[in-house]
């Protein structure tokens, strides 16, 4: 496909990352934030074309993995209403829950399905208008902008039957509290391009400047991965720390201006707790009061509980980029995507997901 | 196409068709290349930086790819 399949040619692969072994000359620790970006470097092996002295840690960019258990739970306990629809994204069907997940909830007879995008969910109600539709609505700010405007839409067409459980998440805070963690070892960010789509750099221009940390908005195919790495690789050498843009085929400084409007106009900023990590201030999206009746935490009058993550997973740590993946004893063996203990094993975007995918065998060999 | 007061377009996935909203980039034209997110395009694609990304990318793949074969053609002595 054009703008694509030229991006994964391995002879150019291979040019980026001897100019980038060419140029180092020291140790540095990276971090890619989206997950879609940890799997194609997990999948093409890009680690493994890189230098011993570059080491790459994955960050918190899973939508899935990050959103409370709490939320999961909630999720879990509308499909129990015998009058509501659960309209999700298939990665969240089996992410656990404190006791279960979507997944057997549906299998118990929950009226539980999945969709690709927001609109689908719209539609069901419009289908149905004796059912309850509540869409599963997480997502970065690349997501946000959809769900605003299916709102607008809902509230356009006067739907009384649909509302969101909406768990946005916002990237820039998170890279803050990494950045502020005693434990924090990452020295240039790869910002995720389509985030950065929507949002445009300058929001990390501030923690660039804050923190003197290269950061480099990156795109998701192999190339453009490895090039971000050899930007940030000739910051670090050169000792700089600004924000640069390798994915200008899709991103500009501002972002998409239309997106950021729908945004605005229907969520507002709150504070979050994301699994893993714990509550991190004004990194959240809620809806706005005008949208009360589209809110499934107000319309079912949802109310928050404590609970628990299994002991065994590491899945906090590995967000936060402390460890890997394969670090964990249970990765492979007691935690699989088909018995998964933590959030990041299921989703299409987990970093215990991709390398279950692409490495394992080279993990249970060593093992 | 309108929809419910959307502008819909369809985009074809490598051989998969699909219809997805253009509200968020009413600048969308036949023929142009968009990024779809869960049903929405959210951007359309600057086929001009693609391209000046890509060649950049050729320059240092090439630069290296000479290197290499320099390397595979010199012998160990």
């Amino acid at each position: 496909m054009k703008y694509i399949d030229e991006y994964r040619d391995p002879q150019l692969a291979r040019g980026i990352a001897a100019q980038i072994a060419r140029r180092v000359t020291r140790p540095w620790v990276l971090m890619e934030i989206c997950g879609g970006q940890t799997h194609t470097l997990v999948r093409y092996g890009i680690d493994e074309l890189l230098p011993p002295q570059i080491r790459l840690v994955h960050g918190p960019g899973c939508p899935v993995c990050v959103t409370p258990l709490e939320t999961i739970d909630k999720a879990i306990a509308l499909a129990g209403h015998s009058d509501v629809t659960l309209v999700s994204y298939g990665d969240m069907l089996r992410v656990p829950g404190s006791r279960t997940d979507l997944f057997h909830a549906k299998a118990d007879g929950a009226d539980v399905r999945v969709v690709y995008s927001p609109l689908a969910a719209l539609r069901i109600a419009v289908q149905q208008p004796g059912r309850k539709v509540v869409f599963f609505a997480i997502g970065f700010e690349t997501t946000a902008p959809a769900h605003a405007l299916t709102v607008q839409q809902a509230a356009r067409e006067k739907l009384h039957n649909f509302s969101l459980l909406a768990s946005h998440v916002l990237v820039p805070p998170a890279i803050r509290v990494l950045l502020e963690s005693p434990r924090n070892r990452v020295q240039g960010f790869i910002a995720p391009g389509h985030v950065c789509t929507v949002m445009g750099w300058r929001e990390y221009e501030v923690l660039a400047k804050d923190f003197r940390v290269p950061i480099v908005v990156g795109g998701f195919e192999p190339a453009d991965l490895l090039e971000a790495i050899r930007m940030l690789v000739v910051q670090l050498e050169e000792g700089r720390a600004e924000v640069e843009n390798q994915y200008a085929r899709s991103v500009n400084r501002f972002g998409n201006l239309i997106a950021q409007r729908a945004m605005q106009e229907v969520f507002e900023v709150c504070d979050r707790k994301w699994r893993g990590i714990g509550p991190i201030s004004g990194s959240g999206l809620r809806l706005r009061r005008e949208f009360a009746a589209f809110d499934a935490e107000k319309v079912f009058a949802l109310e928050d509980a404590e609970v628990q993550e299994p002991p065994e997973c590491i899945s906090a740590e590995v967000l936060q980029g402390l460890k890997a993946p394969t670090e964990c004893p249970a990765f492979a063996t007691r935690c699989s995507p088909e018995n998964p203990l933590g959030a990041p094993m299921v989703s299409s975007e987990g970093a215990c997901a991709a390398y279950f995918l692409y490495r394992r065998h080279d993990v249970l060999c060593a093992k | 196409m309108e929809e419910n007061g959307s502008r819909m377009g369809r985009v074809q996935f490598g051989g998969i068709s699909s219809l997805v909203s253009l509200d968020l980039v009413p600048e969308a034209q036949p023929g142009d290349f968009v990024l779809v997110h869960v049903g929405y395009a959210i951007s359309r694609l600057d086929t001009e930086e693609a391209e000046r990304t890509f060649r950049l990318l050729e320059e240092i793949g090439l630069l290296e790819a000479e290197g290499l074969d320099v390397l595979k053609t010199s012998s160990v002595e």
